[in-house]
């Protein structure tokens, strides 16, 4: 057996607040890139796939733990590895060739011997004849095909990959991703391993030898597999389905009782969610995805598969499991083993008319979200039942990092509006009751 | 048919430089770039000679008109060192602010502050200082004009390239990185194009407000002396004063001329150029096109040299540099002395401060009630012109813009004009409008609100126009659909659309505004002295007497209420454009 090429040893990654508050992004991991072999690292938005891919690639440091290269520690070198970005990211003002070529001219390789082993590799990624096109003349698809060529150019011993195909329309991607398969299978790729972190759960299965799925908040290893299937898979076979259903349930399998208050107050008391200081982690559903959902659910029986669900309605998991969470978290559904079921209270929201379904999420929400009881209360006991929303942002800072605070509290605000808990103004950046406030804010010419 | 043969060969609709084949079409483009190169040369050795020159203060400045082109070749040449120092400051200023935290936190609030002190108060100081360090050279009169050219010029392209470089996205820079791009590299490859749009329409119009300083500070007197530099300003000055009417318009007809002609072979060609930098991810359709670009792409002479001496060049440095100096690997701890000689230069600094401060202070002292006095009510007057200027500027450019941006065969025409109009600078003008005002009858106390109004509704104009196209067709149909009447349709849908292009083409004027006081408040013209109650005046009158106390005083207080306007006014209306009238989806 042949040793790692990148171990990281217990890394972790937390943000220190001003207050010395920490808020870890990463829980302390451990991961190994074996030669060989395609790791496909899996998770949903915003669980630090990408921070834990930078933090491998040495782009970015782990808080604590560390990385290690062929057994020695890797401190603020790049070792060579190369990394294709979702985004692409090409210089535009630079042709093909120039991109290819800028990583061979960073290690200071001349002229001649640049141009033909940068021909050379667009050449292999199927691009010749667009050597002098500029990227913004290439279409999404070739635009990636330049990316790889630059990627390989410098022969890494780790390809990274990034949510390569996730910007690309379905066809295209699948194009891509055969052909990188072929490269890869055929050996024509002068790389050891690939690393490919995605949301999309058939490319793991389809790709990867071996798969690794993240929970969130913070980011930890929550299944660790190999793919015992050999290439070229066939995503109709029963063992293929197989795969992509256990990743959905790990996926979908309830975190730790900790983790979720929300997720047993729906059942008991109130009164202990307000002695928790952590506050739930909103999934960023908007109250309309949420009906429609749940309406489509109550439509077939109240149950139903979630791979058949989110194969059905075109959507990645990325997509549909926030809606699923939302739905799980105020009480309308409930989540066994893959499987999606309705509640009775979901059953009643989704066959009521527009008013209602406004009050019974209102009550739901009130009843099962932490922070928007926190907003009720609070503007019940102002005088003016108006407050600032830094108020509710400084509490929220607590608990999530700089960017997540941002969406909770963009999540609380869209959902708080929908159920009428209290109004916004955006302008002085205001929450304040409907019903006290009934002389609204004048505007111009009204 | 063999007939047709005999027939001469006639092109329509093409010009007569098309019948010439395309050998020598380049030709005479290498004809004309050796000629330009040449010339450029023999300039260099014309100012060299008269800068190295012996001290004068009384340079007659003739107004025959066939010193023009000598003239002009003297102004542009200061607008051009001005402008490549600007450059060099810029770049070292951006990249430092750009990647040194603590630096950032000093160097923009900075940045901040220097761009709202009006240039023009800087003259007297700047030139007394330069005069004195080159005591028997024109060179100092020289250096000192184009170190006021550089102050007026340099704070918006080192915003722009600071926040370019700010802006660039992770992804990007990650690439980089991981690539094991060198600081070289890096720079050449990718900073620079990132930030170039940014920097090419800056430099646009910091060239454009380098002029109107240019004009103001060829001539000038301060205390007994009289400085004067061979230029167009000094050019249109004195024949201002002569009154000589004939001269008065060569000048004017030059300034256009110089002008129209940089726009064409040196703005619209970057420009074009430069939209290959665009961060676009598909073609445009309608690209800058410039012919002048076209032509020097064509040209043999160039596509030789950059092929056998640019290109190596590049390649030699390229690898040189990435060799050498390939990717560094993060200093974790800089060395032990690095550490102390930026605590000795920073203590060093913070002495210095508190030096001039008090100073300053003390200096401050000296001045008496009345002087307060008149700063005060200089200030509230000069507000008031100011206010005025804005409101008269927005009232005839509003309806003029939105009307030029909502008909795009008015556009067509209006435009060009438009940016000539707007590209002669304001001073150039003054003399000629002064003039016209005492023949009219009227004081400097209304004359200079139109002095001011000169300088400044242009960049209101160009705003409105901006916002007006920016409105999109759908809500303009929306708006005849629902049959709004006229006061509707101004009210919900021209208003709000042009309001953000609108606040920022006020931020421009206003600031402007401030700055051109100076110079409006307060003329020489044929050895007499107009003036009237203004901050700007007392600015020029304390400047002419020498009276630095009083100087420091009114500029501090000048730059205190532009700062306060700022804060108060405009950033508040950003803020207010931002949340409610910008138009995206």
């Amino acid at each position: 057996m042949s040793e790692a090429i990148i171990q990281a040893r217990d890394v972790e990654k937390y943000y220190v607040q001003p207050d010395g508050n920490r808020i870890e992004v990463i829980a302390p991991t451990d991961l190994e890139v074996w030669p060989g072999k395609i790791v496909g690292l899996l998770g949903p938005s915003g669980s630090g796939k990408s921070t834990l891919l930078r933090m491998l690639t040495g782009l970015s440091k782990p808080s604590s733990g560390h990385v290690m290269w062929h057994g020695k520690m890797m401190d603020g070198q790049i070792p060579n590895v190369s990394i294709v970005f979702q985004s692409f990211a090409l210089f535009p003002w630079l042709t093909v060739l120039e991109n290819v070529e800028a990583p061979l001219v960073a290690r200071g390789v001349g002229a001649i011997e640049r141009h033909k082993r940068a021909l050379k590799m667009i050449d292999t990624v199927g691009l010749d004849g667009f050597e002098t096109a500029y990227p913004k003349e290439l279409s999404g698809g070739m635009k990636q095909r330049v990316g790889f060529a630059r990627a390989l150019v410098v022969e890494p011993e780790v390809l990274f990959m990034d949510e390569p195909f996730s910007a690309l329309d379905v066809l295209t991607a699948e194009n891509l991703r055969s052909e990188l398969l072929e490269l890869w299978l055929s050996k024509k790729m002068p790389t050891k391993a690939i690393f490919i972190v995605t949301h999309n759960i058939e490319e793991a299965v389809l790709l990867a030898d071996r798969v690794i799925v993240l929970g969130r908040n913070p980011a930890r290893i929550r299944s660790d597999f190999e793919i015992d299937i050999p290439q070229y898979r066939d995503r109709k076979s029963p063992r293929f389905l197989a795969y992509v259903d256990y990743i959905y349930k790990t996926l979908t399998r309830p975190q730790e009782e900790a983790e979720i208050p929300g997720k047993d107050t729906a059942a008991s008391n109130n009164g202990r969610a307000r002695e928790r200081t952590k506050f739930q982690m909103l999934p960023h559903a908007r109250p309309g995805g949420i009906a429609g959902f749940l309406e489509l659910l109550a439509d077939r029986s109240g149950r139903d598969d979630l791979y058949k669900l989110a194969d059905e309605l075109a959507m990645d998991v990325d997509d549909l499991l926030p809606i699923v969470e939302a739905s799980e978290l105020l009480g309308f559904a409930v989540l066994r083993e893959g499987d999606v079921e309705i509640t009775p209270e979901g059953k009643g929201f989704a066959e009521a008319d527009i008013q209602a379904q406004k009050m019974l999420f209102r009550e739901a929400a009130l009843k099962n979200i932490a922070i928007l009881r926190l907003i009720e209360n609070t503007l019940h006991a102002k005088r003016d039942h108006a407050i600032g929303e830094e108020f509710f942002r400084d509490i929220l800072d607590e608990h999530f990092s700089v960017d997540e605070v941002e969406r909770q509290f963009q999540t609380a605000l869209n959902w708080g509006r929908y159920a009428e808990i209290f109004d916004y103004d955006s302008e002085n950046g205001r929450l304040f009751h409907r019903e006290e406030s009934d002389v609204l804010p004048l505007t111009e010419g009204a | 048919m063999a007939r047709s043969t005999w027939q001469p060969v006639r092109i329509l609709g093409k010009g007569p430089w098309s019948l010439l084949p395309a050998q020598t079409w380049s030709v005479v483009t290498d004809f004309f770039i050796f000629a330009a190169g040449l010339s450029v040369f023999y300039a260099i050795l014309v100012m060299a000679r008269t800068w190295f020159g012996p001290f004068n203060p009384h340079v007659e400045i003739s107004r025959d008109p066939s010193h023009l082109p000598l003239y002009a070749a003297y102004s542009l040449l200061r607008i051009t060192i001005a402008y490549i120092l600007s450059l060099g400051f810029t770049l070292v200023y951006g990249y430092v602010a750009a990647y040194n935290p603590r630096a950032e936190r000093i160097m923009i609030p900075l940045l901040d502050i220097l761009q709202s002190i009006p240039v023009l108060s800087f003259l007297p100081g700047v030139m007394l200082a330069m005069v004195a360090l080159f005591p028997h050279h024109q060179i100092g009169v020289e250096m000192g004009a184009i170190l006021l050219i550089f102050t007026g010029q340099v704070w918006n392209m080192a915003f722009s390239f600071y926040s370019s470089l700010k802006s660039i996205p992770r992804d990007m820079r990650e690439a980089a990185k991981i690539y094991r791009f060198g600081w070289y590299q890096r720079f050449m490859q990718f900073e620079l194009p990132y930030a170039a749009i940014g920097l090419v329409w800056n430099s646009m119009m910091s060239v454009a407000g380098g002029w109107f300083f240019l004009m103001a500070c060829e001539m000038f007197v301060l205390g007994s002396n009289d400085f004067r530099l061979p230029g167009l300003g000094s050019y249109l000055q004195t024949a201002a004063s002569a009154g000589d009417t004939e001269a008065i318009l060569w000048g004017v007809g030059t300034m256009i001329a110089v002008i129209v002609v940089l726009d064409q072979i040196v703005w619209r060609p970057i420009i074009a150029w430069a939209e290959k930098f665009k961060m676009e991810q598909v073609e445009s359709t309608d690209a800058p096109q410039s012919w002048f670009l076209d032509l020097v792409q064509h040209s043999r002479l160039l596509v030789k040299l950059r092929k056998r001496f640019f290109r190596p060049l590049r390649e030699r440095l390229t690898l040189y540099f990435a060799r050498e100096y390939g990717a560094e690997s993060e200093e974790v701890t800089p060395p032990g002395w690095k550490v102390w000689v930026g605590r000795i230069i920073a203590s060093i600094a913070v002495m210095a401060v508190f030096y001039a401060m008090v100073r300053t202070i003390g200096m401050l002292m000296e001045l008496n009630r009345s002087d307060y006095h008149q700063i005060m009510t200089g200030a509230a007057a000069t507000f008031g012109r100011v206010l005025i200027a804005l409101v008269i500027g927005s009232l005839w450019t509003i309806p003029v813009g939105v009307a030029i941006g909502f008909n795009p065969k008015l556009a067509r025409i209006a435009q060009p004009l438009a940016q000539i109009a707007a590209s002669v600078p304001a001073t150039a003008l003054f003399p000629i409008v002064l003039l016209l005002l005492i023949r009219i009858g009227g004081g400097l106390g209304i004359g200079s609100v139109v002095l001011l109004l000169l300088g400044t509704q242009w960049y209101i104009l160009f705003n409105v126009i901006a916002g007006a196209m920016a409105i999109p067709t759908d809500l303009k149909e929306a708006s005849s659909l629902f049959k709004f009447s006229r006061g509707q349709r101004w009210r919900r849908l021209i208003l709000p659309g042009i309001f953000p292009y609108l606040v920022t083409g006020l931020v421009t004027a206003s600031g402007g505004a401030w700055n051109a006081s100076i110079v409006a408040e307060y003329f020489r013209l044929k050895d007499q002295t107009y003036t009237t109650v203004g901050l700007g005046a007392t600015i020029s009158r304390a400047t002419d007497s020498g009276n630095f106390a009083l100087l420091l005083a009114s500029t501090i207080v000048m730059a205190m209420v532009v700062v306060t306007v700022n804060r108060l006014v405009w950033r508040r209306m950003y803020r207010l454009a931002a949340a409610r009238y910008t138009l995206e989806t």
